[in-house]
């Protein structure tokens, strides 16, 4: 599966990208929502992006209201990754057009699991 | 002649819970690696000894900051099964991997600490022999936590706030 990391956090994008292709999946990367916005232009839809909240330029929430609003990237699933402060914005990315949501600290199990229940879907 | 304090007298304890839970949990869940918390004490002087330092700060209904501190090589056994890579200690990776580890203990813990309380961005310190000061006011607690990689410790200076 094609998928887009989308973190401000170097290290983050670490974990991810790492957990990630252990996984079988091809990871692009990007530290801002307008660079996640500017790489789907260039690369085409992934099949799934997992977008942080709190990140610079345009943030998560932003992120999943412009992609929702293309129908190019109707097909994309957009998984929040995000900290237990933030449930509150999680249901406002929800509502916007997020798929499911995946809460820092995370195993690889948890992630494996969000991710076949959505290709499933 | 003044009693002593003790740590039952200076600090709910309902703060101090949360905090333990949260750094077994992302450790254990991110990193793979078993904490062990041992009895938390009052802290009596200065700090030192660590080589480095994650600070956040709470503000709210829960005010002051929470440093967790290192010595340089656990810092660096610690981050490597983090991030399950090798970095060296002081790169902009290293710092942002330290600053994202004390943030999701911050934020994990956050929840439980009664009331809505924000936390600050995280800052890292490097360096040797330095002293994290804090509050006066707002008695100390050390969390000392052991890992197959070494010793770390856990600064909590919080406090509820009245009103709040």
């Amino acid at each position: 599966m094609k998928v887009l990391v989308i973190d401000d956090s170097r290290a983050m994008r670490m974990i991810l990208k790492t957990t990630l292709r252990e996984l079988g999946h091809e990871v692009s990367e990007a530290s801002n929502g307008q660079e996640g916005l500017d790489v789907l232009k260039s690369s085409g839809p992934f099949a799934l992006a997992l977008v942080d909240w709190n990140i610079p330029l345009v943030n998560g929430y932003e992120f999943v209201c412009k992609v929702r609003a293309d129908p190019a990237y109707a097909a994309m699933k957009m998984v929040m990754v995000t900290t237990e402060v933030e449930t509150s914005q999680v249901a406002k990315a929800l509502g916007a057009g997020a798929n499911e949501y995946v809460m820092k600290p995370f195993t690889k199990d948890i992630l494996r699991d969000k991710i076949e229940m959505l290709a499933a879907a | 002649m003044p009693q002593a304090q003790t740590i039952e007298s200076a600090v709910n304890p309902n703060l101090v819970t949360p905090f333990i839970n949260s750094v077994r949990d992302v450790f254990d869940k991110m990193a793979g690696v078993k904490i062990t918390a041992q009895e938390p004490h009052l802290k009596a002087g200065k700090s030192t000894g660590h080589d480095i330092s994650g600070i956040i700060g709470f503000s709210g209904a829960v005010a002051g900051s929470v440093v967790v501190s290192f010595p340089k090589a656990v810092a660096e056994r610690l981050v490597e099964a983090f991030v399950r890579m090798p970095l060296e200690c002081g790169t902009p990776d290293f710092v942002d991997a330290v600053g994202e580890l004390v943030n999701m203990i911050a934020g994990s813990a956050k929840p439980y600490l009664g009331g809505v309380a924000s936390i600050s961005l995280p800052s890292v310190v490097i360096g040797q022999g330095y002293t994290v000061a804090s509050m006066s006011s707002t008695p100390c607690v050390i969390i000392p936590c052991s890992s197959p990689h070494g010793d770390f410790a856990i600064e909590l200076c919080i406090a509820r706030q009245a009103g709040a």
